[in-house]
């Protein structure tokens, strides 16, 4: 007798995917390996660096410690949705991270931006520790923390003026 | 993580929830935030072959009333307790240490139930909820019980709970006028370290003198510990860093710190001994501050 599958459908960056999705799969390997949506890394694949978050409802979770199944019915962002759709242009984090340095690695990048994106939706005017109190939960293994604050101190001033 | 032969479960009532894990007792583990069972499955700790995702019940309530004081539903999550103005204002301790688990993203999805049923001495909750007095409902094939915090744990990891019994709510009595609690998690990094040492300090005052004093201490002992002659030794007293110090030395004689990978016995021993009166005299300063 083998698992059950269930069916569900996703909803991921605005697209809505049907999928049959074991009980015991996460959305981080449902996201890479059945939506070929690798931009969400796997690092230490037991919730405790950040690199796999990914925005739900557009709040920052986990993704390597949700099971999939437990997705139904939420809006998903992955790295991958957050550039505007129709012309391509990165979001503010996403320029500020490219133009200062943000990455070395990368690793660490895309989890970084969602939950850095989350933050400056609740606070778009956040103190140097506000940001850093926010990133908490996101390790980066080259230690670029210094440089990825500026870049989200320098996004957040570039949305408060508009652009 | 895959496992043969599991199925998966959202029942939609607490009886549903009740019967599924009578049923499958033994065989069936219950999901609500996932930061501790998914971690425990990809180690293979756990492996289940049912799965009761207990989210669809409606238990992520936070009510209070003047008579009953707070009610939690077990599936409140940490986060909603961390910002929930009726807790910061009224329980502040317990809003203080749901700020300091784990990290932004685990707050989201963790779930206090889950917290008390994991179990861990290191569990940031609990110390607080030991020194609120705080009481815990539990279902089961039997019908319903409540059981004081401090009862619920048996061992590292290890509750009362039976198999087919699920957490339901917690209950936190009101707090007498002229109190203040803190909680002081030690640890290294800002977030998503466990705590090398936790204490949880709650005191009421009259005039200057300390007239209740609770204090608790995580991860210093098999499961997190009220420390009963240190409080005993604070109350009715004017709080003096004499006084402090006996009650410290108390507290750690009735610890039993250990040596772990992230830190000593010596050395935890030496923050129960910074740390126990630091947190009563923040809660002294906390509550002749309003």
């Amino acid at each position: 007798m083998l698992s059950v599958l269930i069916p569900i459908v996703l909803t991921v960056n605005g697209e809505k995917y049907e999928l049959s999705i074991g009980p015991t799969e996460t959305l981080a390997d449902t996201l890479r390996e059945k939506l070929g949506l690798t931009g969400t890394k796997i690092m230490c694949n037991e919730g405790e660096c950040g690199a796999c978050t990914v925005l739900m409802d557009g709040k920052p979770v986990l993704s390597c410690l949700l099971l999939a199944v437990e997705c139904e019915g939420k809006d998903i962002l992955t790295i991958e949705g957050l550039a505007a759709p129709a012309t391509g242009e990165l979001h503010p984090i996403q320029k500020t991270f490219v133009e200062r340095s943000g990455m070395q690695c990368g690793v660490c990048t895309p989890g970084m931006i969602l939950t850095a994106k989350a933050l400056l939706e609740e606070n778009i005017n956040p103190t140097e520790d506000e940001v850093r109190e926010a990133l908490a939960g996101n390790l980066c293994r080259c230690g670029n923390y210094k440089r990825i604050t500026e870049c989200v101190l320098a996004a957040a001033e570039m949305m408060q003026g508009g652009k | 993580m895959l496992s043969p032969k599991i199925e998966y479960f959202t029942p939609k009532t607490i009886q549903e929830a009740c019967s599924l894990a009578l049923q499958y007792k033994g065989e069936a583990k219950i999901i609500a935030g996932g930061t501790d069972l998914v971690v425990e499955m990809k180690r293979k700790e756990v492996l289940p072959k049912y799965i009761i995702n207990i989210r669809g019940i409606g238990l992520d309530y936070i009510t209070y009333d003047d008579r009953d004081g707070l009610r939690i539903g077990a599936l409140a999550t940490i986060r909603s307790i961390q910002v929930s103005p009726l807790i910061r204002e009224r329980f502040n301790i317990l809003a203080q240490a749901a700020s300091k688990l784990g990290s932004g993203q685990v707050r989201l999805r963790a779930t206090i139930a889950g917290n008390l049923v994991t179990a861990a001495t290191s569990a940031d909750t609990i110390p607080a909820l030991m020194v609120l007095g705080a009481k815990i409902k539990i279902m089961g094939a039997d019908g319903e019980k409540i059981v004081p915090v401090e009862n619920f744990f048996t061992g590292p990891g290890q509750t009362i709970l039976k198999s087919d019994e699920i957490l339901t709510e917690i209950q936190v009595p009101n707090l007498l006028p002229r109190s203040g609690g803190v909680y002081i998690k030690h640890t290294i990094r800002k977030a998503m370290d466990l705590a090398i040492i936790g204490v949880a300090a709650l005191v009421t005052m009259d005039g200057d003198a300390v007239s209740d004093a609770r204090i608790a201490l995580g991860t210093a002992a098999p499961t997190p510990i009220r420390a009963r002659r240190a409080e005993a030794i604070l109350k009715g007293n004017k709080i003096s860093d004499d006084l402090l110090e006996k009650a410290s030395q108390a507290a750690l004689d009735e610890a039993s710190p250990r040596d772990s990978l992230r830190a000593s016995a010596d050395y935890r021993s030496k923050l129960i001994k910074v740390l126990v009166p630091r947190a009563i005299k923040q809660a002294v300063e906390q509550v002749k501050a309003e």
